[in-house]
């Protein structure tokens, strides 16, 4: 059990780029035992995964392996030819990438790229193959895999793709694999069952897995072993459990803290001394009861937001090609049109102060009915009020001019996509007060933008800097102080800190938190994760296919969910061990 | 407490203030020589990063000075001729020779250069400009136009271009600018092929969304947010197409349609050099042909240049 199948000394890995050289693994060393799971920990920029191409050989052809000795079982695969790497690659140490889909050939069905792999190795030749492939589906759960045999990727989810993508790495019996980020950009459910899986399979055969990873969590629950890294070098390593309880090293304390689990408050994901004088004020006290006493009184009776029955319906197009659409210009022949319900007869409300969150998997409907809210996207019934006003009738084509324009407002999830490329950051600021604010001079619209940075925490000599200039914690300020720029009363958060790191999104959750209290605004926080929005919001909505399953006070709804959509979501999330305070 | 969270922002009014103070200080013409400076550092910095880069640019800056200042460095009058000095080779007193009516080669190809350079700016000026806005208008809203200018655009594309340049010119009459008009017109497609694209696949981007959350009409979202990220490829598109209005221009002169004799001109002149050819009068082709070929080079190679410098990414 305890011989060693990889082991790497000292690694360092170079890219060569304009601007110099740029150390990106500095004298990296770790085993993996056979059987083992070794987790790998680190934040964007780390180089976890360089050091996984640089194991494999697949480094972009700028990057080089300085120094360092690679060992695979006795193969020294820093030196090995590349004839010897094509057969170590997929027979001995295979690799599951971040994006499943992308890493699917998109023209080709996924049996086909199955078989590929089988008769590349010489596991199969062109009789036996397709019962092979058939096989492997199966190995990886997938329901009626004859029948799937002739999918291609886009007709899968992306939990199936990641599943195919699975049975590919595992079909030649490898001795190692290494997942890297595999189930980033699936939801919670999806992500525990493929890890189940995956662990199961490796369990099963004896294989030895290097696990990826920035969610401490999913290291927690599926490691035995793990290294944390930080700039390139290997802060930490050991026993997982020791990992939790006693971290040494600073930058492993923050991680852990920066994560947050099923008992952490807003305050405690940042180190102490960092915490800001609002949060400060919260310290002690639960925040959500906090917030309810100094909550404004309502104005009157009304909520600030009022929803009632509101549907949204697709046409489905249909799959066949058909000319007469072609030749008809716009105008479809009639015919009894087939329709989806992204969303179904929602109705919720916002009090004025309060942060609503809404929760639920992808394609639940969550965007749709955020687009609708902020007028991007014409409902199909329903009834939308917003601070007394009726705006669900105003067309989203015309809303652009209407005055609440600017009283309803949207940080958007993917912080480098929300920001024109060709606009510095003040530019992207200012857009919204040049449109629709009331300043008129150069001076005051500067003033108001240094203002908007210095509220969000973002350095002045960053406002000139384009988007592809700054880091995504940076982005994701920029977007923030965009949103709040007009004094908005109603903020929709889209998923704003999924595509962060976790000790950027404990910033970022935290300055949402103090922005709110200072700016007296209202949330609609929409996620997938439960323990960010536990941290957030006072109350919680649970939508499930177009509908709201479950709705409640926060701390309620995850102690005792009422539904068991709501539990199975609540149990899918992995938990770090809880840290021992110190 | 409730007291220090209200002060925070009144402190940093002040700052603010202060600070803004200081930088109105610099004047206004400072601030834009400023940024003229700036702009013509990193001009410099994109051009020095790549040796090809400074070619084309060189050689593009080169030709501008050729045609604007072609007139007062020509040697002889382009369109004097002398029976006597009718084709003579190359030699010092006619380093390019002399044509068939004894006009000096040199100075026709110096003084053709700012015909053919007006020819192709303006044509790929008008394509760009209608192409793009009638394909940013197509890719934005789709719909109807998308469909009829789609078609349209298919139209156009069917024919031979070569043939359909001459077609127009025929019809609308032998002058320049005709030449222009049916340049632009069949390069028109391009330009309205790759501005659709392009603003088609940012039309759902999260930072047209945002910008629409900001109060800003279609127009305002197509014009100042999706219409300059589309620039890049469509400046591509722009310098090799001007080296093919270039060829286009040249080649309608070449058949005898536009341009018309004695003007200077690189696709006459080498017309009218090819017959000399087989009699060994080489130079009345070859340098205008030259030239012609320099000139396409030039913006084939340019291309890539100008897209670093209007994409801000390459800003680091």
């Amino acid at each position: 059990m305890d011989q060693k199948i990889l082991e790497i000394d000292n690694l360092t890995v170079e890219f060569m780029t304009r601007n110099g050289s740029v150390t990106a693994v500095e004298n990296v060393s770790f085993a993996v035992k056979k059987g083992e799971t070794l987790g790998v920990i680190g934040e964007s920029g780390s180089g976890k995964s360089v050091t996984s191409l640089a194991l494999m050989r697949i480094l972009d052809t700028n990057g080089k392996i300085l120094s360092g000795e690679l060992v695979y079982s006795g193969v020294d695969l820093k030196r090995a030819s590349n004839a010897a790497m094509y057969d170590i690659r997929g027979r001995e140490i295979s690799m599951i990438f971040q994006n499943p889909r992308g890493s699917l050939n998109p023209v080709r069905k996924i049996g086909k790229q199955l078989e590929d792999v089988l008769c590349q190795h010489g596991l199969a030749n062109k009789y036996n193959a397709r019962k092979k492939a058939i096989d492997l589906l199966a190995t990886v759960k997938i329901e009626n895999p004859t029948a799937r045999f002739n999918a291609y990727p886009h007709e899968l989810s992306g939990g199936m793709c990641q599943r195919v993508v699975i049975a590919i790495a595992l079909a030649c019996q490898p001795r190692l694999l290494i997942a890297d980020e595999p189930t980033t950009g699936l939801d919670v459910t999806t992500q525990k069952v493929i890890l189940d899986l995956v662990k199961d399979l490796t369990t099963e055969r004896g294989m030895s897995m290097i696990l990826i990873t920035h969610d401490l969590g999913l290291a927690a629950n599926y490691c035995d072993r793990a290294i944390v890294m930080e700039q390139g070098k290997v802060v930490e390593s050991g026993c997982i459990k020791n990992l939790f309880l006693n971290p040494n090293h600073p930058y492993t304390k923050k991680l852990i803290r920066a994560t947050p689990n099923k008992s952490s408050q807003l305050n405690q994901l940042l180190p102490s001394e960092s915490r800001s004088s609002c949060t400060s004020y919260l310290e002690g006290s639960h925040q959500s009861a906090s917030f309810n006493h100094k909550r404004r009184e309502p104005k009157n009776q009304r909520p600030l937001l009022y929803i009632d029955r509101l549907t949204k319906e697709f046409p489905i197009r249909n799959q066949i090609f058909r000319l007469p659409s072609l030749m008809s210009f716009g105008k479809r022949p009639k015919e009894v049109q087939q329709v989806f319900r992204a969303v179904d007869n929602l109705s919720m409300k916002i009090n004025y102060g309060e942060s609503v969150g809404l929760v639920g998997e992808s394609g639940c409907g969550k965007s749709t009915t955020s687009a609708m809210i902020m007028r991007l996207v014409d409902s199909t019934e329903g009834w939308i009020e917003f601070d007394g006003t009726d705006i669900g009738s105003v067309p989203a084509k015309h809303f652009a001019r209407s005055p609440i324009r600017s009283k309803l407002q949207m940080v958007f999830q993917d912080p480098t996509d929300c920001l024109n490329p060709r606009f510095t950051a003040r530019q992207s600021i200012s857009d919204p007060i040049i449109v629709l604010g009331s300043l008129n001079s150069k001076r005051s619209l500067d003033k108001r933008v240094d203002h908007l940075a210095d509220l969000v925490g973002l350095p002045k000599k960053l406002l000139e800097r384009f988007p592809h200039q700054l880091s995504g914690g940076q982005k994701a300020r920029v977007g923030i102080a965009r949103a709040i720029a007009l004094d908005p009363k109603l903020l929709i958060l889209d998923e704003p800190t999924a595509a962060l790191d976790v000790s950027v999104q404990a910033v970022v959750l935290n300055l949402l938190q103090e922005l709110k209290c200072e700016l007296d605004m209202s949330y609609l926080f929409i996620s997938h994760d439960l323990n960010v929005v536990r941290l957030l919001c006072d109350r919680v909505m649970v939508m499930q296919s177009g509908r709201i399953l479950e709705e409640g006070e926060t701390g309620k709804v995850m102690v005792e969910p009422a539904q068991s959509y709501t539990r199975d979501l609540i149990n899918a999330i992995p938990h770090p061990p809880e840290l021992v305070p110190q | 407490m409730t007291v220090i969270i209200n002060s925070k922002p009144a402190i940093k009014e002040v700052v603010a203030d202060l600070e803004s103070r200081s930088a109105s200080e610099t004047t206004g013409s400072s601030r834009i020589a400023h940024s003229i400076r700036k702009q013509g550092s990193y001009i410099w910095y994109i051009l020095s990063s790549n040796s090809v880069s400074l070619i084309a640019f060189t050689l593009f800056i080169l030709l501008v000075l050729l045609a604007i200042l072609g007139p007062l460095i020509v040697p002889y009058n382009p369109l004097a001729t002398s029976a006597v000095d009718a084709l003579k080779s190359p030699s010092w007193s006619h380093w390019f020779g002399t044509d068939q009516l004894g006009r000096d080669v040199l100075s026709r190809v110096i003084i053709a250069t700012r015909l053919d350079l007006l020819i192709s700016v303006t044509a790929v000026a008008i394509s760009f400009v209608f192409g793009s806005l009638i394909g940013a208008v197509a890719g934005y809203f789709g719909g109807w136009f998308d469909k009829v200018s789609g078609r349209f655009i298919d139209t156009i594309m069917a024919f031979p271009l070569f043939v359909l340049a001459m077609g127009i010119v025929a019809a609308l009459g032998n002058t320049v600018e005709n030449i222009v008009y049916a340049t632009a017109i069949i390069n028109l497609p391009f330009y309205a092929r790759v501005a659709r694209a392009e603003v088609n696949i940012r039309r759902d981007a999260g930072f047209v969304h945002a910008a629409k959350l900001s109060g800003n009409s279609d127009f305002r979202v197509l014009a100042f947010h999706i219409y300059p990220n589309t620039l890049p490829p469509m400046m591509v598109q722009a310098s090799l197409n001007m080296g093919w209005a270039i060829l286009n221009a040249a080649g309608l002169s070449f058949i005898g349609l536009g341009v018309r004799p004695p003007t200077a001109e690189w696709g006459i002149m080498v017309a009218e050099g090819a017959n000399f050819i087989v009699s060994g009068e080489w130079w009345l082709a070859f340098f205008p042909g030259i030239a012609l070929m320099l000139a396409v080079f030039t913006f084939n190679l340019l291309g890539d240049c100008l897209r670093d410098i209007v994409d801000p990414r390459q800003r680091t």
